[in-house]
């Protein structure tokens, strides 16, 4: 992980994220567990969730989070209680993160009465008050500007909270990020934004999409936004690099960008046949960056590897998947009466 | 119990693909994410994962078989302590199961409309008019539409401290049209706002706030540059609310002028009135006089729904009687009778309305008396007034200024048609702007708006006066 302090050049050396890694960061053994837990729970969730559309119980689009699982579960750890989430359609991930109800969740995918959003949302497309998540947008970037409208709110009502909005490296590229970057920092506003840079937008490589430089840390340079890039393939480097960002937000010191490197497994969406990049290459991350191996590999190290206690969560955590997806097979689709509510309040 | 691995759709589309290559065999142990085989349609390559931890018990569908329909089992997987004489008979199970997947057929649509409780629930709830405003007796006060658009937000803003109002040039240069003089002093720089020209930005952030909580009042200089914003108004502002099941809202004021105001050319002078009523999720308001102006905005900012505010650059500065209370409002979805009238029915909003009276005059000096609807909302629209005058006069001119196609006339001329025809003792006539970008020659310009005359031309037609 390496800090860019707004000086920090584009391209410029930085050291390597697995070096982060290695660095000593604080986790007792429940916290180890529990972020095992949390990115175990999202890969089963998202396996079914790739398996039941393939079944045809999920319609139209569907965005899986494999490979990713360490960015979110990594940035909630380090959230305090009051603070917002957004992001983007690749959202399942994120609700389970804040700790909404997979079932609830699972449901919304089908198109069921027990969805979130009673099945009208559909899968990008879900909030929830209570866990202070506030969607799920389908327009590519349009959650930026929306994140940096709550981030106004909360300095508008004086609130220790910040907002937290997830963008990906396609997304980057939309003018309105911009707009977000320059009001948020000329307005000090308590917000982060965290690049999940998988290296495709759907199927164009960062590459192909970004002049000069790929590395998107230093994208609010211009505004004096200070920047991290951190290897998002390391649950423990996610949390640190978060809490400093968090804390520096917090304070009042304004906006922050959190560029996390990570590997979506599977294609943009279920439909894509990811032609744009190689076998060896999806290989060679899961062999070698996966983020659940990856943390078994740190509590080896650490000598905190209690097999038995991973093997009561890898059960706990099939338990939570079937029952979503049987829930989300036996909600009943919303009643028909619903396709005229909710169109405006109080009517 | 065995698992059966099932052909999957890689889009809903698909019904049927090829099974290319099998990347395991029987006896091989396999876990969550391991590639089990490679499918293949005409469009695209994909890799079947598997979603269990077991042993391949049996595969069920050999490699380079074409046509292998979706759902169909092709392998069977063992679990822990299981051995292949469990799968006997398990592939017959789950054929004899398919038929009975409810949530499959309901991906067909045509199975949908089978149902037949369906139709008979899905019919749009008919929302009656909202009670007019009561008539007002009490003191009136003479006010330009600036300023009685700048009194409906200070009320406001006083009465409820969510409110704020940002835009470009609305604090410290006090409005570039100066509708929101003094606002800065008396609120101060954190409840009016200055904003970069950023119109998609500020209105995303507007957005966001609203969704929070907050009741933001977004000025656009002209709605030409809402343009620039049209994505966060549609599909973030005004879908929302449905898309989270009735979860979040955008309480949200996006006000500005809108039409044409005087040699501007084609980019500064449009009425976007039928684009924002065309949106399911959206208020319109187009209002005329200046107790209008600020009964409806102080209803707009009441209101818990992203409300677009049309205001007109030429009519900011007309004086109208406004009633003397900052406890006064208009009715959002409500029309006014301007002028009542017998023989025929004149429909027009914003400046429209002024132009419209005027033609009346005209006209009753030829012996036709006409009525004149101020529509003031266009979404909701109150077509029972529109209706009602229509009984009465069988006679409709729609007036605007926006161009006809796919306009606000044609809505109410296909509201009449359905819901009056029988009415109808004529065509209903639309006036409404030439079809071409405005022009900037003054000449050029009178003859793409639609005039006084205009209106005159169209009553006499439809009454068959020529």
């Amino acid at each position: 992980m390496a800090d860019s302090k707004p000086a920090a050049r584009a391209g410029g050396k930085r050291k390597t994220a697995a070096a982060a890694a290695k660095s000593p960061v604080k986790a007792n053994v429940e916290d180890l567990q529990k972020y095992y837990r949390d990115m175990l729970l999202i890969r089963r969730f998202e396996e079914k969730a790739g398996q039941m559309y393939g079944m045809g119980l999920i319609g139209g689009f569907c965005h899986l989070y494999i490979g990713q699982e360490a960015v979110v579960v990594g940035v909630q750890a380090a959230m305090g209680p009051k603070d917002t989430v957004l992001t983007s359609y690749r959202d399942h991930a994120h609700m389970l993160a804040c700790g909404m109800d997979s079932k609830g969740v699972m449901a919304e995918l089908t198109g069921r009465a027990g969805g979130y959003s009673k099945g009208k949302g559909g899968s990008m497309h879900m909030f929830s008050h209570e866990k202070r998540f506030y969607g799920g947008h389908g327009i590519v970037g349009a959650q930026v500007p929306i994140g940096t409208g709550f981030a106004f709110a909360h300095r508008y009502l004086n609130e220790d909270a910040v907002s937290v909005t997830y963008l990906g490296d396609g997304a980057l590229n939309q003018g309105q990020v911009y707009e977000s970057f320059n009001m948020a920092a000329l307005w000090s506003l308590p917000a982060v934004y965290v690049i999940e840079n998988n290296k495709y937008g759907m199927g164009t490589s960062i590459e192909r999409s970004s002049a000069k430089s790929t590395e998107l840390y230093h994208r609010g340079q211009a505004y004096g936004i200070p920047g991290v890039q951190v290897d998002g393939m390391d649950v423990l480097a996610v949390r640190d690099a978060a809490e400093k960002a968090l804390a520096h937000a917090r304070s009042g010191k304004g906006p922050y960008i959190m560029e996390m490197l990570t590997y979506r497994y599977r294609g943009h969406s279920m439909s894509d046949p990811a032609k744009y990049r190689s076998k060896e290459e999806v290989q060679k991350v899961r062999q070698e960056r996966d983020p659940i191996e990856r943390l078994r590999g740190i509590m080896a190290e650490r000598k905190v590897m209690d097999e038995a206690k991973l093997k009561e969560i890898d059960k706990e955590v099939k338990a939570i998947v079937s029952e979503a997806a049987e829930f989300a097979q036996s909600s009943p689709e919303p009643d028909t009466s619903e396709l005229y509510t909710d169109v405006y309040v109080g009517a | 119990m065995p698992i059966n691995i099932l052909m999957p759709a890689l889009s809903p589309t698909m019904t049927e693909g090829k099974l290319a290559k099998w990347l395991v065999k029987e006896g091989d142990d396999v876990s969550p994410g391991d590639i089990l085989a490679e499918i293949e349609t005409d469009k695209a390559t994909m890799e079947v994962e598997a979603v269990d931890e077991g042993k391949v018990g049996k595969i069920m569908v050999a490699e380079g078989t074409d046509a292998v329909p979706v759902n169909d089992v092709i392998a069977v997987l063992l679990e822990d302590g299981e051995d292949a004489s469990a799968i006997s008979d398990a592939p017959q199970k789950a054929a004899a199961e398919k038929p009975a997947e409810k949530p499959a057929e309901s991906r067909a649509p045509e199975k949908q409309d089978d149902k037949p409780a369906g139709s008979a629930h899905a019919t749009p709830p008919k929302e009656p008019s909202p009670e007019a405003e009561p008539e007002w007796t009490g003191a009136t006060v003479k006010q330009t539409v600036r300023e009685a658009l700048r009194d409906a937000m200070a009320e406001e803003m006083r009465s409820d401290e969510r409110v704020f109002l940002m835009g470009e040039e609305v604090a410290e240069y006090q409005g570039a049209y100066k509708v929101s003089q003094g606002l800065l002093d008396e609120f101060g720089a954190r409840r009016v706002v200055d904003t970069p020209i950023t119109e998609h930005g500020f209105t995303g952030l507007g957005v966001g706030a609203a969704m929070y909580g907050l009741r933001p009042i977004v000025e656009f200089m002209t709605f030409n540059f809402a343009m620039q914003a049209v994505d966060q108004i549609i599909n973030s502002a005004a879908k929302t609310h449905y898309m989270s099941g009735g979860q979040v809202s955008s309480p949200i004021v996006f006000r500005g002028a809108n039409g044409a105001a005087a040699r501007v050319a084609a980019q500064h002078s449009q009425c976007y009135a039928s684009w924002y009523a065309h949106i399911p999720g959206l208020k319109v308001v187009a209002p005329y006089t200046a107790a209008d102006a600020k009964g409806l905005l102080k209803s707009a900012i009441r209101d818990d729904n992203p409300v677009i505010f049309l205001e007109n650059e030429i009519l900011y500065g007309q004086s109208f009687e406004v009633p003397d209370s900052p406890d006064w409002t208009v009715p959002i979805g409500k029309a006014r009778i301007a002028r009542p009238g017998k023989d025929v029915t004149l429909v027009a909003f914003s400046i429209m309305v002024g132009k419209a009276l005027e033609a009346a005059e005209k006209l009753a000096e030829e012996g036709i008396d006409a009525e004149v609807i101020d529509l003031r909302s266009l979404r909701p629209l109150d077509t029972e007034t529109i209706l009602a005058s229509v009984r009465k006069t069988n006679r409709i001119v729609t007036c605007e200024e926006g161009w006809g196609y796919a306009g606000i006339g044609s809505e109410i001329a296909a509201v009449v048609m359905e819901q009056a025809f029988d009415w109808l003792d004529a065509p209903v006539k639309r006036i409404a702007g030439k079809d071409v970008p405005m022009p900037y020659a003054a000449n050029l310009e009178v003859l793409a708006l639609p005039q006084v005359d205009d209106i005159v031309a169209g009553a006499k037609e439809v009454c068959y006066r020529g």
